[in-house]
């Protein structure tokens, strides 16, 4: 929405009233405060200083002819379709390289630029095909648009003079296709693969006659190419076009929503023909993505129409028995019943839910109302529990809020960067793209993490200054090291914890931290780390200027995972790191919705807007609000209903969205707890894991389908939207997820009375002091908006606790490292660690549905030579992994990002039960699971686990009682 | 629940407040933890555990916090 692109402090209204988000204005905005003044085809304009000719040209209403400027990319100066005259200047200049100066007087449009356009016009056009009228992107060309700008009528080279046009056309990227006879070799593809995307795929290779884009040595597939669609947008032909454009047409109109995967939170316009997507095209003006997008958000999206989606609700008595397939009105009385039997029988505190981070921000709060006011029990639980339940709790407890501190544009002020335990480059592709701009610009980079990440050293152009490789486990052993330096060495910015922090707890820290044994020399043994290292890294950090962490499940996920939030928090603290861009504490959330879902209540502690259920203000005013009394104790933590499930006291679950048995640990643990219920409620798009073990399921709808919001990591709150109707349409009628939650409300008992997810909304921002000026309405006047938004920040908040803490004072807390019980012994000697990749997304449910498969089609384990070697394994090896949890069985990887004694893999695909061996060891705080430390053995195996053999049996029976074939049930 | 869950689950909190130099407030902190994450039937369970079985298993300052200031 603001014409400056890296401005995050929020433009006054008139300033924008210029600004036209569908335009390409050719030539990035200047970020100069100093504005020029000068005349451009005799209309006088003042611009900010640094903008170039052409981007005030346009500003100015006059549109001057370009093919390689556009406002994504710096620019290029290459096809000088763009000249211009300035009076008393030589020549004349491309207006897109040249810079506005004061009082300099500009035309535009003269004979003589004419002649020199339709030159080169003339020069493009005898090298390229004229098959306009056949072209997919005929009507959205702006190689054809300018031909007609330029009043292109005949070319007078002919058309048979040496050509490109029998160039092969490379088809090897799923998603998009290149077809070099189109090219222009205006190099905006190479461009936006470096600055936008940084990932330098693309390279222009020969010179002249020949030159041409070259994506690696063969093709795009093969190539460092990550498929984020950076260049596909950029081209301004039809060379590198989406697939489904070309199969299907220019699309008619286009709705802007969200990508419902990770927690970046995306902005894209849907581009449709009826209710069919053509193709999804991230949005320039989308506050978290600015016009950028990856494989998930861009191409990914296929799965909600693929054929595995159950559009029929079904239920059936025992899950030994097939689905029966029936209305929506008898499923829905089917599950009201079977919860009213349970009640009546086994008590309120035997039945609960769960929602995902997948949910939009309406489902959530429409789900944990029904929990809270109509089963009567605080027992709702979400997947952040799993993820990033630590996060809330480590910074409620310093800095009174859960929630990151910036917003994601903040990182272009950072001077220095810290990253823990998380991997940007796969996680939060766009955010990173961000991050690698700002690091190329020279920001200096820290990584703590034990695998070597991709922004170690090998991400072009991007080193990482140190490399602090600990070993898994040992996250708050640094934390301290980290701190004593500080501590010790007199680098605490004392004014700003005097200022800004309870001082008795900052005493009690400092004093804890500079005990010698949490000097990087005591420890260094411990984390495996050089103390050195660790001394010069957090000297850097505390005076490198502004320093920000950005920090992941790498953190969490641990047995103190909310033991490091805290510590981070201390150091942010601690070096004055806090209040302003720049700097802050960063979570980076792995779904798109985790701080959403945390926001709207469905802990079992705490009501939407962290109020704690014991809070009797909270309480009655909730009571009020809902009609029902409420319980003031807290409810069940998943792990709690699952363990009392195992011993048969906790009989119900309505479960929306989520898939615990492939997200959860110890996957034997949750089967067996999910057989020891009676009713298990599924709401989901396809018959997932969990809803192997489900009694009743009812068919979602998918992101396309329904209106909502969902909220970043920046705390941004973006809207999403229906285009299409949903497809679980039975007897001619398709519900929006809510709807679902609201007739089993209704039908319980209890009236849920909206009309549209908005009326949710309003009942969200009536009853939650931070939401209070939250509105659909808003959202579309402002596009999207970071909590909190009330009457004092009536169009949200992009940094938070500038002039004071939200608890008041900044709270230090002693961090004591306390190792895990995980720890390896001749039995279980190597720790396996978890993560993720780029092109999947959790489970996988979504992705390995679409055509990213074509990147990971397996999950594998990677492992250090040296561990290899000596247990025999060879690359390609399948090898069993054992821990005292279970045994799995995975195809080996050797290679020397993992240490040795540390072997890595991911969770995409159930049938790799990578859960299977994790452990029910969890965090002190929150219990979030210690996914990220398991001790295991590994060997050569040639057949499957028992766990691998029993679930392929157990899942193809399964998908036969829902009438599906295992085998046609596999990925396109 | 299984106790030996809970019992882990108790130490942990207590191993989180061990460095806190005064141990009134750390054992105050371990159960007002308790008191605001458990369910109920988890805190009954466990307080009845130190009631009963003398807490067996559980750290010193742990069993202390549950016996003295745990809501049931
Ligand atoms: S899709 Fe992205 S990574 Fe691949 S070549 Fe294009 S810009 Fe580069
Ligand atoms: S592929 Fe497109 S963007 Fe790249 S050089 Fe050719 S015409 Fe330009
Ligand atoms: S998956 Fe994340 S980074 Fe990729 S498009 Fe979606 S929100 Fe953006
Ligand atoms: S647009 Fe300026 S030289 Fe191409």
């Amino acid at each position: 929405m603001d014409d400056i692109k890296y401005n995050t402090s929020h433009q006054p209204e008139h300033s924008r009233t210029n600004y036209d988000d569908q335009l390409d204005y050719g030539t990035p905005a200047s970020l100069s405060s100093k504005q020029v003044t000068l005349s451009i085809d005799d209309r006088e304009i003042s611009v900010p200083e640094g903008t170039s000719i052409m981007r005030a040209s346009i500003m100015a209403g006059i549109n001057v002819p370009k093919l390689c400027a556009t406002d994504s990319l710096e620019p290029f100066g290459s096809c000088r379709l763009c000249v211009v005259e300035i009076e008393g200047r030589r020549g004349y200049p491309a207006s897109c390289t040249t810079p506005v100066a004061d009082g300099i007087k500009v035309h535009t449009q003269t004979a003589k630029l004419a002649d020199i356009r339709r030159g080169t016009m003339e020069l493009y056009i005898s090298d390229h095909p004229l098959d306009c009228l056949t072209c997919a992107t005929n009507g959205d060309c702006e190689l054809q648009d300018m031909a007609g700008a330029v009043g292109l009528r005949e070319v007078r080279y002919g058309y048979d003079g040496e050509n490109h046009l029998k160039s092969v056309k490379d088809e090897s990227n799923p998603y998009f296709s290149f077809d070099p006879s189109k090219c222009i070799v205006c190099s905006r593809c190479v461009r936006a693969c470096e600055e936008t995307q940084g990932t330098f795929a693309l390279t222009i290779s020969g010179r002249g006659f020949e030159s041409k884009v070259a994506a690696g040595v063969t093709n795009f597939l093969d190539s460092e190419c990550v498929s984020c669609g950076a260049c596909v947008q950029a081209c301004p032909t039809a060379t590198l076009i989406e697939k489904t454009v070309i199969d299907h047409g220019v699309p008619e109109h286009s709705v802007t929503t969200t990508c419902a995967y990770c927690g970046v939170g995306c902005s894209f316009n849907a581009e449709m023909k009826g209710e069919e997507v053509i193709r999804m095209v991230p949005n320039k003006n989308g506050g978290a993505n600015h016009g950028h997008s990856c494989v998930k958000g861009r191409f990914a999206w296929g799965y909600a129409t693929h054929q595995d989606r159950i559009t029929t609700p079904m239920i059936r008595k025992s899950i030994k028995d097939e689905w029966q397939s029936v209305s929506w009105e008898e499923a829905i009385n089917y599950a009201a019943s079977e919860i009213k039997r349970i009640e009546a029988k086994y008590g309120r505190d035997a039945m609960g839910g769960i929602t995902s981070s997948r949910c939009t921000n309406e489902e959530v709060y429409v789900t944990q109302k029904l929990v809270r006011a109509v089963f009567g029990t605080n027992n709702v639980d979400t997947c952040a529990r799993v993820c990033h339940s630590p996060t809330g709790y480590g910074l409620k407890q310093t800095i009174g809020e859960s929630a990151g501190t910036q917003t994601f544009d903040s990182v272009m002020k950072s001077d220095v960067i810290m990253i823990i335990g998380a991997n940007p480059t796969d996680g939060h592709p766009v955010f990173a793209s961000q991050m690698k701009r700002r690091l190329r610009e020279g920001a200096k980079l820290i990584i703590a993490d034990p695998r070597a990440i991709d922004l170690v050293e090998n991400s072009p152009h991007i080193r990482a200054d140190y490399h602090l490789n600990l070993r898994p486990g040992t996250n708050v052993a640094l934390i301290s090291a980290l701190a004593h330096v500080v501590v010790t060495e007199g680098l605490v910015k004392e004014d700003f914890v005097k200022e800004r922090c309870e001082w008795d707890s900052f005493v009690l820290w400092r004093d804890f931290v500079a005990k010698p044994e949490n000097s990087p020399e005591a420890l260094a043994d411990e984390l495996g780390v050089d103390a050195k290292k660790i001394r010069e890294a957090a000297r850097l950090f505390a005076t490198g200027g502004n320093a920000a962490i950005y920090y992941g499940l790498g953190v969490t996920e641990h047995s103190q995972g909310s033991t490091t939030v805290m510590g981070i928090a201390n150091l942010a603290m601690a070096t004055g790191n806090v209040g302003r861009e720049g700097v802050g504490i960063n979570p980076l959330r792995g779904q798109n919705n985790v701080q959403g879902s945390c926001d709207m209540g469905s802990m079992p502690h705490e009501y939407p807007g962290y109020r704690h259920v014991s809070d009797p203000a909270a309480k009655a005013l909730f009571e009020a609000a809902w009609g029902r009394p409420l319980s003031d104790e807290p409810g069940l933590r998943i792990p709690n209903m699952l363990d009392l499930a195992s011993e048969g006291r906790f009989k119900a679950l309505y479960c929306v969205g989520e898939d615990i048995v492939q997200s959860d640990p110890n996957t034997q643990h949750v089967t067996h707890a999910l057989e020891n219920m009676e009713c298990v409620i599924v709401q989901d798009l396809f018959l997932n894991e969990t809803a192997m073990y489900a009694h009743v399921f009812f068919p979602g709808a998918s992101f396309l389908e329904k209106s909502g919001t969902f909220t970043n990591a920046e705390r941004r709150i973006s809207p999403v939207r229906r285009v299409m109707a949903p497809k679980n349409n039975v007897g001619g009628q398709g519900y929006e997820d809510w709807e679902i939650t609201a007739m089993l409300a209704q039908a319980l008992g209890y009236k849920m009375d909206y009309q549209h997810a908005s009326d949710i909304m309003d009942e969200i921002a009536a009853l939650t002091p931070t939401f209070k000026g939250v509105s659909f309405a808003k959202l579309d006047q402002l596009g999207s908006i970071q909590w909190p938004c009330n009457d004092d920040y009536p169009t949200g908040t992009p940094t938070m606790h500038i002039d004071a803490f939200v608890r008041g004072k900044g709270k230090f807390f002693i961090t004591k490292y306390v190792p895990t019980t995980e720890r390896v012994n001749a039995k279980y000697p190597l720790i396996l660690t978890t993560g993720r990749i780029l092109s999947q997304y959790n489970v996988g449910a979504q992705t390995r549905r679409t055509k990213n498969i074509a990147w990971h089609h397996e999950d594998v384990v990677e492992i250090h030579p040296h561990d290899a070697t000596e247990r025999g394994i060879k690359d390609g090896d399948w090898i069993g992994i054992t821990s005292r949890a279970g045994e799995t069985v995975l195809r080996a990887q050797l290679t020397e990002r993992v240490q040795a004694g540390v072997i890595y893999t991911t969770f995409h695909h159930p049938e790799s039960g990578a859960n299977v061996i994790t452990t029910d060891n969890s965090d002190w705080a929150t219990n979030c699971p210690e996914f990220k430390v398991t001790a295991v053995q590994v060997s050569r195996v040639n057949q499957l686990s028992d766990w691998q053999l029993h679930y392929k049996t157990f899942s193809e029976a399964q998908l036969a009682f829902a009438g599906r074939d295992a085998e046609a049930a596999k990925i396109d | 629940m299984d106790i030996q869950r809970l019992i882990t689950m108790a130490n942990q909190i207590g191993d989180f407040y061990e460095s806190y130099p005064d141990p009134a407030q750390a054992e105050q902190g371990i159960a007002e933890h308790i008191n605001r994450f458990w369910a109920l039937a988890m805190r009954q369970q466990i307080a009845q555990y130190v009631g009963q079985q003398a807490g067996v298993g559980l750290h010193v300052p742990v069993q202390k916090a549950i016996a003295a200031h745990l809501k049931i």
